[in-house]
């Protein structure tokens, strides 16, 4: 656990694809069976980004609305991460590419980082260091990612959680500080995993032929595969008791946070977690219903589906907590005061 | 904890089970109502109210639903030790 002092968080937009989906229509899958999906996971429509709209895209124009309403000098920013798992290549970095599309100066430092659902804190913690060691007196971070684009349509295991959107978030240098508590367990690497198109696993042809696993779950080596089991026990081991260190760490209890923002997984594990630490449910706030498991960028789009008027208006204390694919966790606490958080971009 | 309490924690929270029909040698895995998202509300059910994890491997060597109250009876008494 550690903090990082004199970096705030100052401005926060997020993207989503305009066409939006309905669980209710999912073709592969019996009406019970997407009656009890919806209720227990809490998902009921997903927005699914139309073919060739990227996680950079979608950041993109998160990015450029952000600076324009903050009317940010470009010329100040030092640093831009790109937090994905839907990267625009294997080869280049996306983000040196989105430095030039943002017309952000050559200056600026510019990477990927591949992270999943913990990659929002993550990237907090990265670019809050960075700020500081740079000397820099902005830095802008994009996390998104584009899942509907790597899971099969054809897997009721995957397909009917994922949605895609993408996040700018604006941080510069202040007095304030953030706690952060960071954590990986690379023994569960394969809980969530695309098996090829690695150098582990060279696409083939073969990559491509769609098996048929069980009823409900068809697809190819390509395409996203998540140990459900695995990844529930995983999550109810290891959150609430990171979030609860981290909370003893810098001296707070539960009562002294307002808002507890979760990587939107699911909404039985997400209650599951809730429960442990004892929070109120109004103290947790979700946007599974409409949104989804938008990986990455759930914690922003959370925040600003579900707490615009008050990250807007109020000087709030928050605890955000990401995890999942790597496995990785990680919990932040921080204050946030008056933000610009703008209304949700649909493209 | 008793084997009757867990039977009927486990008809609660399985979808469409008459309460009553579930016995301690029932097999859970090859009643109509189960599939995996019903390991996911076992899982959770299990941890929150006995504080033990239900893991892939329990529920795959377990057939009966008395199996599944061992295991959990055997991880609680580990965990009270």
């Amino acid at each position: 656990m550690f903090t990082v002092s004199g970096i705030k968080l100052s401005g926060l937009a997020v993207s989503v694809p305009k066409q939006k989906v309905s669980n209710n229509d999912y073709p592969f899958a019996t009406i019970k069976e997407k009656e009890l999906f919806i209720k227990t996971t809490g998902i009921e429509n997903r927005r699914i980004a139309p073919e060739g709209l990227t996680a950079s895209d979608l950041c993109f124009e998160a990015a450029e609305k952000l600076l324009h309403e903050t009317q940010c000098v470009k010329s100040e920013i030092g640093v831009l991460l790109f937090i994905t798992q839907t990267p625009d290549w294997i080869i280049p970095p996306t983000a040196i590419r989105l430095q030039h599309r943002l017309g952000l100066p050559k200056a600026c430092i510019a990477l990927d980082i591949n992270l999943g659902c913990s990659g929002y804190v993550y990237g907090l913690s990265v670019m809050s260091s960075l700020l500081k060691t740079t000397g820099a007196k902005k830095g802008l971070l994009l996390v998104g990612d584009v899942s509907s684009s790597v899971v099969s349509e054809k897997d009721k295991s995957t397909s009917p959680i994922f949605s895609d959107a993408g996040s700018a978030t604006l941080m510069d240098v202040s007095d304030s500080v953030i706690h952060f508590s960071l954590h990986n367990d690379g023994e569960g690497y394969n809980a969530i995993i695309i098996p090829d198109g690695g150098l582990k696993n060279k696409i083939s042809p073969a990559s491509l032929w769609s098996e048929k696993i069980s009823e409900g779950i068809e697809r190819n080596k390509t395409h996203l595969i998540m140990n459900g089991v695995d990844v529930f026990n995983f999550s109810l081991r290891e959150v609430a008791p990171d979030a609860k260190q981290l909370l003893a760490y810098c001296g707070k209890d539960t009562k002294d946070v307002d808002y507890f923002v979760f990587h939107q997984a699911n909404l039985l594990m997400n209650e599951a977690i809730r429960k442990k630490l004892a929070i109120a449910p109004e103290k947790v706030p979700y946007s599974l219903k409409d949104f989804g498991n938008t990986s990455s960028a759930s914690i922003p789009t959370t925040l600003v589906t579900q707490l615009r008027e008050q990250l807007t208006n109020e000087k709030l204390s928050l605890l955000l907590s990401g995890f999942g694919v790597g496995l990785s966790w990680g919990t932040a606490i921080l204050e946030t005061d008056k933000i610009a958080c703008l209304p949700l971009i649909e493209i | 904890m008793q084997l009757e309490d867990f039977i009927k924690i486990f008809e609660a929270e399985l979808a469409d089970i008459v309460p009553g029909t579930i016995l301690p040698e029932t097999p859970y895995k090859q009643l109509d109502a189960w599939n995996s998202m019903q390991a996911l509300i076992l899982i959770a059910m299990v941890d929150a109210e006995y504080g033990v994890t239900l893991t892939a491997e329990n529920l795959h060597d377990c057939v009966t639903v008395s199996d599944l109250f061992s295991v959990v009876q055997n991880k609680k008494t580990i965990l009270n030790s």
